[in-house]
């Protein structure tokens, strides 16, 4: 089984977010990268697949040099070979047709995404390399198993799960409890020396169209300050929730 | 031309977030001058949707969609888009929304703008204002495209009664055999869902443990809310997986969310953000929490709660 993991390249989750020239650039200033969160428990379950079923992991990444340092981090926990798309990504359409080029030209059985990354939350390169592709599409993956080309998965639903059957070549878009949060792995040190080792090949991009455009960027409305109340005096936060807020 | 929205059901009858796509449906409608066609699939009392302005209600019914299939439901929602010459899509957020929204977009060669949380702020150029950085921001986004994906972020528009008198069509889809088939579902039955909610009740590892969360359910249980937890709770095995909220979890966009022995991290208040009406229970009067909350105990939950409990009753009592 040939894998393909995308990894997108995200501010850490402490990170602060500010904007810049007017507005219309996000500000990296002293922002620390890492593997999208959800890119990192199907990372982890694309191990599994290697070490018990002999699958090879490519990991691949829409990008510009800098992303190098998070496609290390991958091969550092164990993916075979790397690709980057040298191209800096405009839209979740244009990073899709790029990946779906590779997927398709690399004959990847199975395409392993995030649900979501945390930088712009579109929750859409997944679903439309699928559509993309004419592959089949499982989404919030929350546990999936292969034999040959019969896939079994499950994901969450509203209020709880649905088990799924499907067959490769398939697309995931995959989120905790595909591997729990304790098998994650850290890379070592002999993971790291291996990796400099590894292949990261950098392609050209096709400069696929994007179909929308960042315009601006806003940060939310300051909050007022929170209003105390009195632990014995838990009638105030009724009134208050009642005739104040409205929502009780 | 026209504006489409996919009005979602569960066992045929519409979800409050349906109303609120539809509310949004019309407002794009009147901007671009055009009418509103509301989708429905094996959607029973589907003239509800006129009450707040679909001018059409193309409803279908197929036994074969029984089940939600999220290419076979785009499919559908591709076919009905291209016979009304619809330019604009609108789905809801909903997990199954979410799966379907950019095979839409594919299939229509549309630009695709999830987390929409307003209005269009101009149809010409088409730019609308989505959430990014998990709440930690927005972004003004255009879509350049001739077709449009717009995916609705919940409790962001509002619902908005907008009575019309519609017209309904039955409309015959193509359906084929699904590539990925359900097996089985399995849900809490009679629970009320944080997607669903308009109030959530969350609790952190300021409770202790799991044999606490008794008078969690019972305070939940007396606001008609869903319960929730903080992710240490989750990965510790107090609480189930699916109750998880924050950037990791589940997005909270309620009306009101409750947070009790929560300290308030950045990556909890970054799911929890979208919610209107923070309160939050804590001991620690400097837990990060407080600088979000709109309202605040200091106190310990373990006196509180069985407190808010008992007068939230007398309330009820009263107000009903
Ligand atoms: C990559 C990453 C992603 C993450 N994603 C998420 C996420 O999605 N969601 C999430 O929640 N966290 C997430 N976290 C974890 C987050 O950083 C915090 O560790 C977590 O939110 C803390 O949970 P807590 O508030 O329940 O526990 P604690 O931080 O231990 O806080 C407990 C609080 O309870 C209070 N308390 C104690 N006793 C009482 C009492 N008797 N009555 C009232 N209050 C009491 C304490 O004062 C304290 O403020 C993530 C972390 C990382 C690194
Ligand atoms: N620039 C990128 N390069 C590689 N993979 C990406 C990129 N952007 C998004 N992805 C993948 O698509 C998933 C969902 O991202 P998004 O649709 O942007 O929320 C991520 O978790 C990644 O697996």
């Amino acid at each position: 089984m040939k894998i393909l993991v995308c990894i997108s390249h995200v501010p850490d989750t402490t990170s602060k977010i500010n904007f810049t020239d007017n507005n219309t650039n996000f500000d990296t200033n002293g922002v620390q990268f890492v593997i999208n969160p959800y890119d990192e428990f199907v990372l982890t379950r694309a191990m599994w697949f290697k070490e018990k079923q002999g699958a090879t992991v490519t990991v691949v990444n829409v990008g510009s040099a800098s992303t190098e340092s998070t496609l290390r981090k991958a091969l550092a926990i164990g993916a075979d070979n790397a690709i980057r798309i040298n191209a800096e990504p405009k839209d979740g359409m244009s990073v899709a047709k790029e990946i779906a080029a590779v997927a398709k030209e690399g004959a990847y059985d199975l395409i392993l995404a995030g649900k979501e990354s945390s930088d712009y939350n579109g929750q859409m390169v997944p679903g439309m390399i699928a559509a993309l592709l004419g592959y089949n599409f499982v989404n919030g993956c929350v546990q999936m198993d292969v034999d040959g080309t019969h896939v079994t998965a499950t994901r969450e639903i509203d209020g709880g799960s649905e088990s799924l059957q499907t067959s490769l070549p398939l697309v995931v878009g995959g989120q905790k409890g595909i591997v729990e949060e304790s098998d994650l792995r850290i890379p070592n040190m002999r993971g790291i020396m291996m990796a400099r080792k590894k292949p990261l090949n950098v392609i050209e991009s096709t400069n696929s169209d994007n179909a929308t455009n960042s315009v601006s960027f806003e940060k939310p409305a300051p909050k007022g300050a929170v209003k105390l109340v009195d632990a014995e005096n838990i009638d105030e936060l009724i009134n208050l929730l009642h005739n104040e807020a409205k929502v009780i | 031309m026209s504006v489409l929205i996919y009005a979602s059901s569960s066992d045929g009858k519409f979800k409050k977030s349906s109303f609120e796509v539809v509310s949004y449906g019309k407002k794009v409608a009147e901007e671009l001058g055009t009418k509103l066609i509301a989708l429905t699939i094996n959607a029973k009392d589907v003239t509800e949707l006129q009450n707040y302005g679909a001018d059409t209600i193309v409803s279908v019914n197929n036994e074969a969609l029984n089940e939600f299939n999220a290419k076979e439901y785009a499919s559908v929602i591709q076919q009905v888009a291209e016979s009304k010459e619809s330019k604009v899509v609108v789905i809801d957020s909903s997990i199954d929304g979410i799966y379907i929204g950019p095979l839409v977009s594919v299939a229509l060669n549309a630009g695709y703008a999830s987390n929409v949380v307003d209005a269009p702020s101009s149809t010409s150029p088409f730019v609308v204002k989505r959430k990014a950085f998990s709440n930690k921001g927005f972004n003004n986004t255009e879509i350049t495209t001739e077709n449009k994906v717009i995916g609705l972020a919940k409790n962001s528009f509002g619902i908005h009664e907008n009575p019309v008198t519609a017209l309904v069509e039955n409309f015959d889809a193509l359906v084929s055999e699904p590539g990925v088939k359900s097996i089985s579902i399995d849900k809490a039955i009679g629970k009320v869902t944080i997607a669903d909610a308009d109030v959530v009740v969350s609790a952190g590892r300021g409770l202790k443990g799991p044999e606490n969360w008794g008078m969690v359910e019972e305070l939940a249980d007396v606001l008609g809310a869903a319960t929730a937890c903080s992710k240490p709770v989750s990965d510790l095995g107090w609480r189930p997986h699916g109750e998880h909220v924050g950037q990791t979890g589940k997005p909270v966009a309620t009306n009101l969310y409750i947070a009790i022995g929560i300290s308030g991290a950045i990556q909890h208040l970054a799911g929890i953000n979208a919610s209107k009406v923070k309160v939050v229970i804590n001991t620690d009067p400097e837990a990060p929490f407080f600088k979000a909350a709109d309202y605040g105990v200091v106190g310990d939950a373990f006196d509180v709660v069985p407190q808010l409990i008992s007068k939230l009753k007398d309330f009820k009592a009263q107000n009903s």
